[in-house]
């Protein structure tokens, strides 16, 4: 019986000798295979008397079972090692930069269109349009400047002529602000109304703080009780989620606009130092809109009578908000399509505005 | 408009510091837009004593003083001629800024002798204009004091004007409003009627009292325009950017300012004839004082005498008859404009003047015999000379405007309760004479005020006298729950701005205007929409397509170094002048290589396939039938005419695509080769609106699909699109995909032919496909092709 010990231990150190998995294939068949000595060992067993039959057979079972069981850990040790080496020959530096991929950007005047409709959205405005050119009806006599008003002047208004007639006031005219919205709106639809109308406006004027083309957001409200109240509390909200503030400094200062009476102009607190403006802060002013109380004339000019509705209205720089929220320091730079500026100032792609996810910084860092 | 302190001081009683006034300014509609305040820039200067006065040895002009400053005794070199021994002047320590030259004073040496400071004149302090000598104080004037505390310095205020507050273009304006907000109390005009001691040799006939309602003339004889004009005029003109210049010219400058009153004086000796005012005939000459010569049209209004248009009405004065130093008789103007006549004539012949500025918005219809009072009284208190009786044409009969107040109006239009008393009030204090009427304030327009036309008008008075501040701040109540903020077609502009930006694009925003010159070859129809007044002849016309304005953008990115470029905007293009013919497209171009270099990945020149890619995406993200578009190749002229395509929807082009024409890049100075795209948005079908937001059921079939490929040989004219449909079209039902995945041209083909390879995915719908019904599959496809392109199998 001691034979069939060291026949145990002479049979595991061979399957512990197996180095890959070819030789761990042969000392199989050399000890399990049909000519394998535990097979033969199997067979060498007819010639025992019966009782030694038995005796041998349980032996030599639990022999092959022990055998087998060596092998089947051998062999995965062999898989594992064998994959290791693979795995080591595919080593690659990963610390090596990804394959090239090109990110783009949303124009801060884009974002902050989507900012803007995203907050009064909330309050329950719809986003009306009008054309970029117009006739001086809607540009102007609707609004309260019929020709020969000095406030047309205000405006340096740029002309297309019209072919129809020679009549100068008859020509067209490239929006000088987005208030004819206000009267194609009231054309269109009536009261309640609560509209914001973002776009391109125009005027004559190019130096450092005035390009011939900006951008406004026009709002108009019109109810049967609406009051100057509501104007306040409207811009009020809207400048605090706008700069994204829990609390924000304004103030209201008597102005002129021919289409609203009363008119104001809103100014926001800050602080500004040679180098930096902060926003909510500080003893200083910033003009940031013009509003008022619809003119009775505009309402007329809309078909709407100023006796039963009322409402308010306001404009802002759509260009200027950019400013003031992102810090871009000169309006010019907006329109020069220079790649440098557009990648820096500009916004990822996924930075949708909501007032659920946030006005901005949804969109993930820049790659 | 500017005004110093001590000239508001002559219309309104107040102790209100400058801070307390320029605060209540804002506060009440006239914005201050800056406060200069001398006594601001003074630290440093202090009084001192000059305690001995020699000549330098040096020169025959200069002065060495020994200056008493209260602390010690300096040497100091000066040049002054008034300058004498005793005198208290106004003294800069070394280490002063002076503000005229915004240099500090250091120890200087001057001809040899050494000077420690500086005498000053009052322009050298900013606080003044003399400059003829250093300023001599009042001889019990303290030593070492701070100037700021002896000099009487007079700070300027400059505030916005809006056009509906013209009285208010002159400084008794501004005081009434004040005096009106409670700072102070407006004071008496002192203005003397003088009688006329002869009937001017002039008469003044009016032929045109639309245009001129009244005008109102007054000789003066033997006056002298070479006297002095008084101090106390000169500085305040001086304060508000006016230089005197004589005293009939300061005198009417001031007048104007004062009380927003405009005038004019002739030299009475150069008039031939009397004055009529009259229409100008059409292309009748006029010079103005500025030497330039207009030919006037028959709406333009003329001051005539014998030999023509001496003045344009309102606006600017001639230049032949005005008066000059030697002027002895004067013929003065004091007259009411009609605003439209000025308005028109000021804008048509771009002639801007204060004048104007005034007459346009608003001159108080009854100001015109006191303006002329004022003018004679000031003419004569300086110049002298003797006054004729007035000579007048026209009516000064002009009826106030009338406005009522509902008080209740107050709350319910602003949201704040003021008492009928306290309306009243301010209306009283700003002018209008006020009754009651059936519960209504009735407010008589003040004739300086031509603004007030209805209630709303006045409210704004009351408002802005008892604070905006005062309004309350109420949330915007809900209104009905909005459907959706923005529209289908709105909203989808967003979507594909977003998708060109995640598709790697820099968004840009160029100007909806372009360059005729290099417009041109985009114009869709054509007439061009350009500007009668373009800013600049780069920009003169309304952009017929977005690309022109980006092409501009390559070549300057590409100027700039950066030469790998992906750009695009979304906005207008017009293709008409009438109010709307415009539609909104999505454009951008690609140029360069897709990245910089890489050890991985592939890095090419970007291709018309790139640009294509691009317009497929847009029209995607639109909501577009993208799928269906089909692909025509005829995009216009701008492209090269074999690398460009449209994408259709039947007639409507949803987008043109393809390399730009190398012709045109040539005109922009670019040497690369561009590829572009442009998505008309408002050519895409918004889908249609349906209820049912539900999908189709998805049907999921058990059994594999199979891969099959194809290569055929066809000629090379053959369009791919033409292949793949044919495909497809062999069996719809079985036949799933089909993609080109190889185009070979060249070795081992015939002439003019090319091989188009596709894989076909197969996807069985019952059971698993047998070897010979995917044979059967094969060979239908091999057919249809066939049929349709002449194609055969390679």
């Amino acid at each position: 019986m001691e034979d069939i010990e060291s026949l145990k231990t002479e049979m595991l150190a061979a399957v512990s000798k197996a180095e890959d998995l070819k030789s761990w294939d042969e000392a199989r068949v050399a000890l399990l295979g049909k000519k394998g000595r535990i097979t033969e060992l199997m067979k060498g067993m007819g010639a025992l008397p019966v009782e030694q039959k038995i005796e041998m057979g349980k032996r030599l079972n639990v022999l092959k079972s022990e055998v087998e069981e060596a092998l089947n850990v051998r062999r995965a040790e062999l898989a594992e090692k064998e994959l290791n080496e693979k795995l080591s020959r595919e080593t690659v530096d990963v610390t090596l930069p990804v394959r090239p991929e090109n990110q783009g950007r949303i124009h801060p005047v884009s974002k902050i269109y989507e900012e803007v409709v995203a907050i009064f959205g909330e309050m329950g405005f719809e986003v009306a349009e009008g054309p970029d050119i117009e006739d001086q009806f809607h540009n102007f006599n609707a609004l309260n400047m019929p020709a020969n008003h000095p406030a047309r002047q205000m405006q340096d208004t740029f002309y297309i002529p019209n072919k129809n007639s020679d009549d100068f006031d008859d020509s067209y005219v490239v929006r000088t602000h987005t208030s004819p919205v206000q009267i194609r709106t009231m054309e269109r639809q009536r009261p309640p109304i609560r509209v914001v109308a973002p776009g391109r406006t125009y005027r004559s004027d190019y130096d450092a703080t005035h390009t011939p083309m900006f951008h406004q957001v026009e709002g108009l409200v019109i109810d049967k009780n609406i009051t100057m109240a509501h104007l306040k509390g409207c811009l009020y909200d809207f400048v605090k989620a706008f700069f994204e503030l829990d609390d924000i400094p304004v103030r209201y200062r008597p102005s002129y606009f021919p289409f609203t009476e009363p008119s104001a102009e809103m100014d926001i607190g800050c602080l500004k130092t040679k180098d930096e403006l902060k926003i909510g802060a500080g003893t200083d002013w910033l003009e940031i809109l013009g509003c008022g109380m619809v003119h009775p004339n505009v309402l007329r000019a809309g078909g709407i009578d100023p006796e039963e509705y009322q409402g308010f209205a306001f404009g802002m720089g759509i260009d200027r908000l950019a400013m003031l929220k992102y810090g871009i320091p000169d309006l010019r730079t907006f329109f020069e399509s220079d790649v440098r500026w557009l990648k820096h100032y500009g916004f990822m792609p996924l930075d949708f505005s909501s007032m659920t996810g946030g006005l901005s910084n949804n969109g993930g860092s820049a790659r | 408009m500017k005004f110093s302190i001590s000239w508001l001081k002559e219309h309104l009683e107040t102790d209100a510091g400058v801070d307390e006034i320029a605060e209540t300014l804002t506060k009440i509609g006239l914005e201050v837009e800056e406060v200069f305040n001398p006594a601001g820039q003074l630290g440093g200067f202090v009084t001192a004593k000059v305690e001995r006065l020699e000549m330098h040895p040096d020169s025959d002009h200069l002065h060495v003083l020994k200056v008493n400053n209260g602390k010690e005794t300096l040497q100091v070199v000066c040049g002054a001629p008034n300058c004498h021994e005793g005198m208290i002047g106004v003294f800069a320590p070394v280490g002063t800024l002076i503000p005229a030259f915004n240099e500090v004073i250091k120890v200087g040496k001057i001809r040899g002798v050494e000077s420690f400071g500086m005498m000053c004149s009052e322009k050298e302090l900013g606080i003044g204009e003399d400059h003829s000598g250093i300023i001599e104080l009042p001889a019990d004037t303290p030593v070492g004091v701070p100037a700021a505390q002896v000099l009487n310095v007079d700070p300027v205020i400059e505030i916005s004007i809006t056009p509906n507050r013209a009285e208010c273009l002159g400084v008794r304006g501004i005081a009434r409003d004040l005096a009106a907000a409670g700072l102070g109390k407006l004071k008496k005009l002192k203005i003397l009627k003088k009688n006329g001691s002869f009937a001017s040799p002039i008469k003044v006939k009016v032929e045109d009292y639309e245009a001129c309602p009244v005008y109102v003339g007054r000789y003066i004889r033997g006056v002298n325009n070479k006297a002095e004009t008084p101090k106390w005029m000169k500085d305040r003109l001086a304060a508000i950017g006016l230089r005197s210049i004589s005293p009939l010219v300061d005198v009417t400058n001031y007048i104007n300012y004062d009380l927003a009153r405009p005038l004019h004086v002739f030299d009475a000796d150069k008039l031939k004839g009397n004055i009529t005012i009259r229409m100008a005939r059409p292309g009748e000459k006029f010079v103005s004082l500025e030497d330039k010569e207009y030919a006037l049209d028959d709406k333009s209004l003329g001051i005539c005498d014998d030999e023509g248009i001496q003045c344009l009405g309102g606006i600017m004065g001639g230049a032949e008859k005005g008066c000059s130093a030697d002027t002895v008789n004067v013929f003065v103007e004091c007259a009411l404009f009609n605003p439209v006549v000025i308005a028109r004539t000021g804008r048509k012949f771009q002639i801007d003047s204060d004048s104007r500025y005034r007459y346009e918005r608003w001159v108080d219809p009854k100001s015109n015999v006191l303006g002329s009072d004022y003018a004679v009284q000031l003419i004569t208190e300086i110049c002298g000379g003797e006054v004729s009786d007035m000579e007048m044409d026209g009516k000064e009969d002009y009826q106030p405007k009338v406005a009522y107040l509902r008080p209740e109006r107050m709350k319910s239009f602003v949201g704040i309760d003021v008492s009928k008393d306290k309306i009243v009030e301010i209306l009283n204090h700003l002018g209008f004479v006020t009754s009651e009427e059936n519960g209504k304030i009735k407010a008589v327009s003040p004739t300086w005020r031509g603004d007030i036309d209805c209630e709303q008008d006045l409210i704004e008075e009351v408002v802005r006298m008892v604070g905006l501040d005062t309004i309350p701040a109420e949330t915007l109540p809900h209104g009905k729950f909005p459907k959706q903020v923005l529209t289908p077609a709105q909203q989808r502009v967003v979507t594909v701005k977003h998708e060109l930006a995640n598709r790697g694009m820099l968004e840009t925003v160029t100007w909806s205007f372009t360059d005729s010159k290099t417009a041109k070859d985009f114009r869709r129809s054509e007439e061009a929409i350009l500007l009668y007044n373009p800013i600049t002849a780069e920009l003169d016309e309304m952009r017929p397509s977005i690309l022109p304005n980006l092409l501009i953008a390559v070549k300057n990115n590409i100027a700039r170094g950066y030469p790998n470029l992906a750009l695009f905007e979304a906005g207008p293009e017009f293709y008409g002048r009438n109010p709307g013919e415009q539609y909104t497209a999505a454009g951008g171009v690609r140029c360069g290589m897709t990245s910089a270099k890489s050890w991985i990945g592939e890095v090419r020149p970007y291709d018309v396939f790139d640009a294509k890619a691009d317009a497929l995406a847009a029209i995607a993200a639109a909501n577009g039938p993208w799928e269906n578009a089909q692909v025509t190749t005829d995009a216009p002229a701008y492209y090269h005419p074999g690398r460009s395509g449209a994408l259709r929807l039947g007639k409507n082009v949803m987008a043109y695509f393809g390399e730009i024409h190398p012709a045109v890049l040539k005109k922009f100075g670019i040497k690369q080769r561009v590829v572009a795209f442009e998505v008309n948005l408002d050519n895409i079908p918004l889908p249609r609106v349906s209820h049912d937001k539900a999908r189709k059921k998805l049907e999921l079939s058990p059994f594999q699909p199979v891969d099959k490929d194809l290569a055929f040989v066809v000629e090379k004219n053959v369009p791919a699109v033409n292949i793949i449909a044919a495909a497809k079209n062999a069996d719809r039902k079985h036949i799933t995909d089909v993609r080109v995945f190889d185009v070979y041209e060249g070795e081992n083909l015939p002439e003019g032919k090319k091989s188009v390879a596709i894989a076909l995915i197969f996807q069985p719908s019952e059971a698993t496909f047998t070897d010979k019904e995917i044979e059967t599959l094969m060979k239908k496809v091999e057919v249809e092709v066939g049929k349709k392109t002449g194609a055969v199998l390679r």
